[in-house]
Formats: structure tokens, C-alpha cells, sequence
């Protein structure tokens, strides 16, 4: 699952890998700016519990992870995640 | 096809066609197994009835200011004629933007998996890439051959390329909507693209592109230019993959779809002919969400 959008000024995304992701949510709790969350997602007939961008960070997302250096791809939520699941996307033009 | 009169008030320029179609020469019996997808959008409610997996019924309305009244009636509008109650109805499955508020379904699911799911029952296990315009998002879903979801992204801030945004246009224009695609290709050579960030900018921009002496038909082609490579934009983003396809009620915009062709460079799976035998491309979240609802009803019963 991609989070974020490319506009005038770059890319900004976040990417969840929700076969890898286990919902344990560590990365939930690391995170500074609160946005990430768990959420129940349909996937293979079964109800998974995985991690997703609030609704509210994910049209400013530009802003909300800045202070994580996401460009490094080695921000709180990359490093505390034992199953790599997430992945910034960071490309300001 | 049904239509009823109220739609045909011909101020409406926006004004699509609300219907419903019972697919020709299937019976269904008590043993079958008979679900229903209820896929309330933000701008068209669509149902759709399934016997053992199979396309049976569908009805796609306007979704009005109340979800579960919308809900209701497009499963009314699905039903009417099948000789069906509510009660034959094995498990009922919600989604879309209004599917939290479906009084009737026993689950509700994501339009994302539904999208993919219904894409794949409509055009075939070569799909890879759906497009999905709808009323007020586009999302792009790359799918692995059984119609599982492999990636997905939804598009960023605003109605820019969506259906709502094509509606806009076909007000501001007074041209009726669903002549809209085919206008915006009589023009001789491509004009530039409008800004496509935003819809109030894009009007703006092409009330200036009228005044200063551009034909509608020239206008609407930069419009539609300009939402095609946005929608090209996402897709790249999220990777293209072939086959192509696009659903949704844009997929019904031949202007679009071209202009997609064009900057994409591939061809999309064509569509199938929903104004007489085909399955309409608008209501595959709710195909999906059918098919999703037999399988949970299997399941629950081998439990």
C-alpha cells in the first residue's frame, strides 16, 4: 500500500508492505508525529491487522515526516520495523 | 434498460443514467448460492447480484445525501424484476466510500480488493493494472492473476480527474456528460493541458480559454488531456503492468481512455459492450465485493 503524492514539489510516499507487516505495532507506538495506525485490511479472505497512514497525515505527509529525515529511508518507523515493511519514498524536486 | 423520467431533465447537463440490466437466460433456484455486492460511491451507488459466481443481476444509481437509503435502493433497483427478495440473499458484502453504512451487508471490504477482484471476473485473469476513476478519487491497483491486490495508490489531494470533476465540466459546458468523451476528440490537433491540480483552477482556466475564443470542443480536450496524464501519472507511479484496464464511471469516457492510451503508450483491454450484453466496467466493485461475499458464505459453511 502506497501513502502520500507527487505534486508540484516532488514525491512524498510512504509504502507498507502488508504481506510482510505482522501489525505489531511497533512502529505505531515510535512514531513522533502519531501517524501511523492499525488497521483491519481484507486480504486473502482473512481480516489482517497491518499499519496504515492516519487519513489525517496522508495528504500532508510532506510535512508530517520531514522531521524523520525520510529522504535517509532510515527514519523511526524504518528502523524499529523487524519485517521491513515500510519504505519512504522521498524525492523533492 | 430502465429509466426513470426524473432523469431526464435536460438542465442537467451532469446527469448520467441511473439503470439496471438482468442478464438474459439465467434462472436461479433456491439451492444457488445468491450474493450481492452493495458498492455505495461517493457519487454513483451500484449493485450487483451473483448466482454461484455468476453476473445475474446490477443496478447502479445516484448515491444521495444519505448512505444506507442509497444502499437500500440500488439493492431495490438490482432486485427489481429478478423475482429475488432481500431474504434469498446468501451474504451481502459493502464497500466503497459508503460501506461502514450498508444497514444490509454482513461484511464490509475495502473498494481497493473489490476493484481488482471485480476487474478480474470482467475482463479476465490477464489483468494486472486497474484504473479506477471514480466520483471523487482515482485509485491505481496492480493485481497478481486471481485478482489479489499486489499494490495499490490512490490519487493525491483533490477531485481533479475524477468523475465529480468531469460533471463540473459538463455543466460548465451544457454538454450532456455522457456525450462528453466523444466531443473532447473533435478537435484537429491537441491543445496544451489546463492545470491539473485542482478542479476550481481547471474551471477557471477554461472559462479564460472560452472567453479568449477556444471551442468547447478544444477546451474540454485540454481538460480531459490534462486528467488523462494525472491518471498516467499514478498509474506509472504505481507501475505499469500489462493488461491495462479501467473502471469506474470515467472508463465510460472515451476521451479519456484514448488520451490514457496515448500517454501510456499501451492499449487498455477493451471494454465490454455493457449498452447491450456486457458487463458494465462501472459496477466492478460491487462484482468483487459479490464474489468476495461467496466465498466468505463457502467458508462460513465448511466451518
Amino acid at each position: 500500500m502506497h501513502y502520500g503524492y507527487s505534486d508540484g514539489s516532488g514525491e512524498y510516499y510512504i509504502t507498507i508492505d502488508t504481506d510482510k507487516c505482522t501489525g505489531c505495532g511497533k512502529c505505531v507506538r515510535t512514531c513522533p508525529q502519531s501517524a501511523l495506525q492499525l488497521e483491519t485490511m481484507f486480504i486473502d479472505l482473512e481480516d489482517k491487522t497491518v499499519v496504515s497512514v492516519t487519513e489525517e497525515h496522508r495528504k500532508k505527509i510532506k510535512y508530517t515526516c520531514a522531521p524523520c529525515k525520510p529522504e535517509t529511508n532510515n527514519t523511526h518507523c524504518t528502523s524499529v520495523c523487524d519485517s521491513k515493511a515500510i519504505k519512504c519514498t522521498w524525492k523533492p524536486q | 434498460m430502465k429509466e426513470p423520467s426524473s432523469v431526464k431533465d435536460e438542465l442537467e447537463f451532469w446527469r448520467w443514467r441511473e439503470y439496471s440490466r438482468i442478464v438474459e437466460g439465467k434462472q436461479w433456484t433456491s439451492k444457488d448460492i445468491i450474493t450481492a455486492g452493495v458498492d455505495v460511491g461517493s457519487v454513483g451507488s451500484k449493485a450487483a447480484i451473483m448466482v454461484n459466481g455468476e453476473a445475474y443481476s446490477w443496478g447502479i444509481t445516484r448515491t444521495g445525501s444519505n448512505s444506507p437509503e442509497s444502499a437500500s435502493k440500488v439493492l431495490g433497483l438490482a432486485l427489481q424484476g429478478t423475482g429475488l427478495k432481500a431474504s434469498d440473499l446468501k451474504y451481502t458484502v459493502g464497500t466503497g466510500y459508503g460501506r461502514v453504512n450498508v444497514p444490509m451487508a454482513n461484511k464490509a471490504i475495502t473498494e481497493i480488493a473489490c476493484h481488482a477482484k471485480g476487474a478480474n471476473y470482467i475482463w479476465g485473469p490477464s489483468v494486472r493494472t486497474v484504473l479506477d476513476v471514480g466520483g471523487q478519487d482515482i485509485k491505481a491497483i496492480r493485481s497478481d492473476e486471481t485478482g489479489r491486490v499486489v499494490s495499490f495508490l490512490m490519487n493525491d489531494k483533490c477531485a481533479a480527474g475524477t468523475g465529480r470533476g468531469m460533471e463540473v465540466f459538463a455543466d460548465l459546458m451544457k454538454i450532456p456528460i455522457e456525450e462528453i468523451g466523444a466531443i473532447s476528440l473533435k478537435v484537429d490537433e491537441e491543445p496544451p493541458p489546463v492545470s491539473c491540480t485542482c478542479v476550481a483552477f481547471a474551471k477557471t482556466e477554461a472559462i479564460g480559454l472560452l472567453r479568449k475564443g477556444w471551442s468547447k470542443e478544444k477546451v474540454l480536450a485540454a481538460y480531459t488531456r490534462a486528467m488523462a496524464v494525472r491518471m498516467a501519472n499514478l498509474i506509472n507511479r504505481v507501475g505499469l503492468e500489462k493488461e491495462l484496464v479501467i473502471t469506474g464511471g470515467q472508463s465510460k469516457n472515451i476521451g479519456i481512455v484514448s488520451r490514457i492510451e496515448v500517454v501510456l503508450g499501451v492499449k487498455c483491454l477493451p471494454m465490454p459492450n455493457w449498452r447491450e450484453k456486457g458487463l458494465d466496467p462501472m459496477v466492478a466493485g460491487a462484482f468483487g465485493a459479490a464474489l468476495f461475499g461467496k466465498a466468505l458464505y463457502e467458508k462460513a459453511q465448511k466451518s
